[in-house]
């Protein structure tokens, strides 16, 4: 059976692929908009700590021979302390100034880990083995199904929900919700706001790093991993609207739909579709899909 | 502080005329590159310290320059010099599209949307037939410039280069100092003023980005002539933000800090280039350093300490004044 002249297995596979890739844009972009949401701060280093999650992974792995699950919760923890002491030593320094300044910080960052990587790894890839129990395929009778690509959805998606779900509908949400809003009366109110600030630092950077270790077996573990992606964010978060969460997780996935679906019928323009969509979308909607106009 | 200036400006160009005779100290085309990153950071500087607009995706118009003057002068005979000036045309036009797509948004909305702009400009030149993707565009000849210099020595490209850096600085120098520098700076310091005073902000918006984005593809399109080479990584997102760093570092808030900048940062390149990928350590340092504790840049804080000596100096001769009156 053939779709515009493309038989529809081919189709549905790179619908799937899309849908992965959309995953790992949500996961990120949610991450980059909560950090927003709360701290005003482009977390230019967003893309590294998905790379630092993934070698935190492989290294685990490597040296200490632990296994995926136990990786996959243990990763993302150690990046998200590490992304903490960071706001807490030098970030916390650029609160209420432009926020260029959290930009350009978090941009050198990038330039120390990743660098700091191709000292210790090289620029070459390293490879990490999928887990055992996500090996193989399943017959979906229309199409085939990657186990761990399965994994990755279900993975991405649950994680996305139930960061949704704490922020808009419980009591530690809406403290958080109440510090972006009105920082100074929330402190008011006996809430330790520095310390909150520092935790959705964390959260964020965790959920980096959390994408990271699920796409370690699917990409190469390399330390510039995480650079060319973090641009996709951006884009992703401007045709969303920075600060909304919906728009991050919805803009994502979606993104990573039509990015597949340009690779069936037109590859070369693959890579760009992203950057074309963002640019239709402020020359209509400058705030983004679901954002609000800023004051 | 004016003569200081004047004096130490007079030094930096005497010293630049004798570069090329003083191979053993420094090598010429060492000096060329970090000429076309002086250019290039004052330029960015135009949008970045005079407007208050952060643009991450300047790397698209250095490369621009870079690859139209490489392609022009390459495989269509054209003369250096018109190569040159083609690829810094091309790139304001390009600086126009992007600046009035951009300026859409603010702050860090815009810094978001020039770099994924620029993001799609380095597609097309990875894409595009003429560019040789990884490769990038070889073996540009130098030719001559205005039809009698032969570029072919280091010395006659040296003054060459020069010479063009030179004017494109004293054309950022005047932008500055013009009326239209002090709209530029209205808009800085306070937009909706600027805007309830009647100055059509957009407009100028798109002109400071477009003589900024020109100036930005003559300093590609001269380090495409002295490298004969362009390529991938001069329309990177890297370079974007190297050109940001070397701002920070030489000081935003002046005219000519980002030319120290740049200077240190080719420096620390040039001299830092065996110790591999320690460099981007070390630069990565270098900014963290900058952001967090010298916001001012080394410019800035000359300027700072010098003003903060003379008022103290001047406060010190006001209390004898008014001792010796007393007694």
């Amino acid at each position: 059976m053939d779709i515009f002249g493309i038989p529809i297995q081919a189709l549905l596979g790179q619908l799937m692929l899309g849908i992965v890739n959309g995953s790992f844009y949500a996961v990120l972009s949610l991450g980059l908009a909560i950090i927003f949401g709360v701290l005003k701060i482009v977390n230019f280093a967003h893309g590294a700590f998905f790379m630092l999650g993934a070698f935190t992974a492989f290294l685990l792995a490597q040296y200490m021979g632990a296994n995926y699950w136990v990786t996959l919760f243990i990763a993302p923890l150690t990046v998200a302390l590490f992304g903490m002491l960071f706001e807490f030593l030098f970030l916390r320094r650029l609160y209420g100034l432009d926020p260029i300044y959290g930009l350009l910080l978090t941009f050198s960052l990038v330039l120390v880990l990743e660098g700091g990587f191709r000292v210790a790894f090289g620029s070459s890839g390293q490879p990490f083995a999928t887990p055992e129990l996500l090996r193989g395929t399943i017959n979906l009778g229309f199409m085939i199904l990657p186990i761990y690509r399965g994994f990755v959805i279900a993975a991405a998606l649950t994680l996305c929900l139930a960061t949704w779900f704490i922020i808009e509908r419980t009591s530690l949400g809406a403290s958080l919700r109440a510090a972006t809003e009105r920082s100074e009366l929330t402190q008011a109110f006996g809430i330790n706001v520095p310390r909150l600030i520092t935790l959705t630092y964390g959260v964020g950077v965790g959920l980096a790093a959390f994408a990271g270790v699920l796409a370690a077996p699917i990409f190469h573990v390399n330390p510039s991993m995480g650079s060319s992606l973090v641009i996709i964010i951006f884009a992703v978060v401007v045709i969303g609207g920075l600060g909304s969460i919906m728009g991050a997780i919805v803009t994502g996935l979606g993104l990573g739909v039509v990015e597949g679906f340009t690779r069936v019928f037109y590859s070369e323009f693959s890579s760009t579709i992203v950057f074309l969509v963002m640019v239709l979308v402020l020359l209509l909607r400058p705030a983004g899909l679901f954002g609000r106009e800023e004051s | 502080m004016r003569t200081l200036y004047i004096a130490a400006i007079a030094v930096v160009l005497l010293a630049l005329l004798v570069v090329p005779f003083v191979p053993q100290l420094v090598y010429s085309v060492f000096v060329m590159k970090m000429l076309c990153f002086v250019l290039f950071a004052c330029a960015f500087n135009l949008l970045l310290g005079h407007t208050g607009i952060l643009s991450f995706g300047h790397a698209a118009f250095f490369g621009t320059g870079a690859y139209v003057t490489g392609q022009l002068v390459k495989e269509y005979g054209v003369p250096t010099d018109l190569g040159i000036l083609a690829g810094g045309l091309v790139a304001a036009a390009l600086g126009t599209i992007i600046g009035a797509l951009a300026i859409r948004r603010s702050g860090i909305y815009l810094a978001m949307i020039t770099l994924a702009l620029s993001q799609l400009v380095f597609f097309f030149f990875l894409q595009a037939p003429f560019t040789g993707a990884e490769d990038g565009l070889q073996r540009i000849p130098r030719g001559t410039f205005l039809g009698v210099i032969d570029l072919r020595s280091d010395t006659a490209l040296y003054y060459v280069v020069l010479g063009i850096v030179a004017a494109g600085l004293w054309l950022v120098w005047r932008t500055v100092n013009s009326p239209f520098g002090n709209v530029l700076r209205a808009i800085r310091e306070h937009e909706p003023r600027a805007i309830s005073l009647g100055y059509p902000v957009a407009r100028y918006k798109v002109l400071v980005f477009t003589i900024s984005a020109g100036l930005a593809g003559i300093a590609g399109s001269l380090k495409a002539i002295v490298f004969q080479l362009a390529a991938l990584y001069d329309v990177h997102w890297h370079t974007s933000g190297d050109v940001i760093l070397m701002t920070l570092l030489g000081g935003m808030n002046t005219v000519f800090g980002p030319a120290v900048g740049a200077a240190l940062v080719s420096a620390l390149n040039h001299y830092l280039d065996p110790f591999g990928a320690w460099v981007t350590v070390i630069t990565g340092v270098v900014f963290m350093t900058c952001v967090l504790a010298f916001r001012q840049g080394v410019v800035g804080q000359l300027n700072l300490w010098l003003r903060s000596r003379r008022t103290s100096m001047t406060s010190a001769k006001g209390q004898r004044r008014s001792h010796a009156h007393q007694q």
